[in-house]
């Protein structure tokens, strides 16, 4: 996974509530089994004029000039809501999109963006307004996400903070794989499933824990 | 120290606390299926990773499937063919079981799990798919996950997670004659909103909540993941020990006594302490439907398209907006009496032998309207296999409907088959968003019932009339 630090990119603002998975990558759109292949799908019923064509729609907002090669994406409040497809966040990350500033996300969605190296942003709805009103106002629309500092920062000094969990920033700052750092638990977790193992046997069949 | 059943399961499942209040949570069973489990399992192969334990992990065939009679690897759905087959050959590298597509214990996967015993009171479960909650009905913590995560389950048997706060939801009173815990799952959206339970394992508790079958929670819990919960539950009772007994990967013998004794005691205590509490009166629920694209917006069914400013609840005004351009209703507009186009009887919400019985008992003897197109799709193929011994396969053919082999079919659209655009279809299905059943098809939710009697009406009707 790349590492995150600091990202000073086209920030593009897309302000609807409820955005769901769907409208992410529509279900139509996820062709291959590897997952693979998704930017040209992401927000396709929306970026294009019709279902299954790729004639862009000049009302939807990546499609602006301005907003082109956007690296971070401004929503509404519970975004990802809906299906758990973890293609939403592929889709995103294969279109370039590193960060994602909301006042509210969907927790699987979330999980995702944290499992793919795509930093989740919690604001305020205030501030995203603000935000996607000075991206609207400015004639180069970028702004800062610096993970490090937990900021977001507006080119013309203005900044705001943000929460992220102390073990989130630190994973997607080293681009840390999960797994791997959950397998340095690995005789813990045989330990505690053969403790287990006694109290509910019928958990594990009739195998024993497996080594 | 008085605990909540949410909080007694996890303590049980929680191997460490890691640094920065996580926890590393045991993971008892893993459910994939063909949409999503297969690209896990493959990746998590690809890197040379093997699954931590093989048999407590198991996938089916689901989602992308056709459900037309004699069906094969073949799918209407683009592409469709190569993720079966990837699942398929994933599965037996993996080493994990499969219910294929002919096997006849196929069906959706939160249909199939509970009625094989492979979800269990107290155990954590884990889906790539986010109406996993379901399974919360028989009291174990199920949740859905994305693909990473149940690469990372498959792995190491453990997730890692930051604890969700607990919220008691209790539901009072006596639903009505006619009004299904779907019914009920809607009202509390239409309540409490889509974004209300977000963060927090929802406990679904009071005697309402008590008094439905087995069946009804689960459809309740169902709808969980369009409260935005990270899950819902339901603690385990007499009819939960009483539904899980027999089943094929359920507990026999001593280990059945010893499991039924721990399960019972798994209720929360007496005094226990939610982060939030909300009520509800049961008696209120009337037979819902949507009326927009969003299942909090929902209404009884003899009321009208809220006008602007008149249901805050559900979604801000120029989302409502939105919505009722997209359905192409005004406000004020009766939902009643609109004419429809096609009526759907499926989906891990709606579509289990109950679901068929009450939807069959009301289209007995009775036709559904000309050019209406109306379909079933049992949710297993056990399920599909229990209608026909009874008959109701019979009674849904000479009323018109197709009657289709078991999968989630058309409750999601993927390219495959689809309702047409602007085709108003009545559906006991769990997602009303744009597009969901089809470029365009505006999705109104409502129970098995209340498709049923807009089928025979050819417009939205209420099943309360039809039956009387
Ligand atoms: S029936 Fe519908 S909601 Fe349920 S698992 Fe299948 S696609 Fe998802």
């Amino acid at each position: 996974m790349e590492p995150f630090t600091t990202l000073t990119a086209t920030a593009a603002p897309l302000l609807r509530d409820d955005i769901d998975t769907d409208a992410i990558i529509p279900s139509r759109e996820m062709r291959s089994p590897s997952g693979q292949g998704l930017a040209e799908g992401l927000f396709a019923g929306w970026r294009y004029k019709a279902i299954g064509s790729r004639d862009p729609n000049p009302d939807f907002v990546l499609n602006q000039p301005v907003y082109a090669g956007a690296r971070i994406l401004l929503t509404g409040a519970n975004v990802g809501c809906g299906s758990s497809r973890e293609h939403a966040v592929w889709a995103l990350a294969q279109y370039g999109i590193r960060a994602v500033i909301a006042p509210s996300f969907n927790p699987i969605f979330r999980g995702n963006c944290i499992a793919n190296g795509v930093v989740p942003v919690s604001l305020p709805m205030e501030t995203v307004s603000t935000l996607a009103s000075a991206l609207e106002a400015a004639g180069q629309p970028e702004l800062t996400v610096d993970l490090e500092q937990q900021l977001v920062v507006l080119p013309d000094g203005q900044q705001w903070s943000f929460d992220i969990e102390p073990e989130v920033r630190e994973a997607l700052m080293l681009g840390l794989d999960p797994i791997d750092l959950t397998l340095r638990y690995r005789s813990r977790i045989q330990d505690f499933r053969a403790t287990d193992h006694d109290a509910r046997p019928w958990i594990y069949f009739r195998n024993a824990p497996s080594a | 120290m008085k605990r909540t059943i949410f909080e007694k399961i996890w303590e049980q499942h929680r191997i460490e606390a890691l640094p920065g209040g996580v926890d590393l949570v045991l993971i008892d069973r893993i459910l994939l299926h063909e949409r999503t489990g297969g690209i896990a399992l493959r990746r998590l192969l690809d890197r040379g990773q093997p699954v931590f334990a093989p048999d407590q992990a198991f996938a089916v065939m689901d989602h992308i499937v056709d459900t037309f009679p004699g069906r094969s690897d073949k799918t209407l759905m683009p592409t469709g063919t190569e993720f079966i087959r990837m699942t398929r050959d994933a599965a037996r590298e993996a080493g994990i079981r499969l219910f294929d597509l002919d096997d006849p214990a196929q069906g959706i996967v939160h249909v199939m799990s509970p009625e094989l015993g492979i979800v269990l009171p107290g155990a954590t479960l884990i889906c790539p798919d986010s109406h996993t909650c379901s399974q919360g009905a028989l009291g174990a913590l199920a949740w859905g996950i994305g693909t990473s995560e149940a690469e990372h389950a498959l792995a190491t048997s453990a997730l890692r997670l930051r604890r969700p706060k607990t919220m008691r939801v209790t539901v009072d009173g006596t639903l009505a004659p006619g009004v299904t815990a779907k019914d009920l799952a809607l009202a509390l959206l239409g309540r409490f909103g889509v974004g209300g339970g977000s963060g927090y394992v929802v406990e679904y508790a009071g005697e309402a909540v008590r008094a439905l079958e087995m069946e009804g929670r689960l459809t309740l819990c169902n709808m969980g993941t369009e409260f935005a919960a990270f899950t819902a539950i339901i603690a385990p009772d007499g009819k939960t020990l009483e539904y899980v007994k027999g089943r094929r990967f359920a507990p026999t013998g001593a280990e059945w006594e010893k499991a039924a004794e721990q399960w019972l005691a798994l209720a929360s205590d007496e005094g226990a302490e939610y982060d939030v509490e909300l009520s509800f009166d049961a008696g209120d629920v009337a037979p819902m439907i949507t009326w927009g694209t969003s299942p909090q917006q929902v209404v009884p069914i003899d009321a009208a398209v809220p006008a602007v400013g008149e249901a805050p609840g559900q979604g801000t005004e120029s989302a409502q907006a939105r919505a009722r351009e997209y359905m192409g209703l005004d406000s004020g507009t009766p939902l009643a009496g609109l004419p429809i186009d096609a009526a759907f009887i499926g989906s891990c919400t709606n579509s289990r032998i109950s679901d068929l019985r009450r939807a069959a008992s009301l289209l007995q003897g009775r036709k559904v309207a000309p050019g209406i197109k109306a379909i079933c799709v049992p949710g297993s193929t056990s399920v599909k296999r229990q209608a026909e011994a009874e008959g109701l396969h019979e009674v849904f053919q000479a009323a018109g409907f197709e009657w289709r082999e078991s999968g989630c079919s058309m409750c999601f659209f993927a390219g495959g088959e689809s309702f047409g655009p602007q085709d108003r279809v009545v559906s006991s299905t769990n997602r009303n968003f744009e597009s969901r059943q089809g470029p365009g098809t505006r999705t109104h939710l409502a129970s098995p019932e209340t498709v049923a009697a807009s089928a025979i009406a050819g417009r939205i009707a209420d099943p309360r009339r039809i039956a009387s």
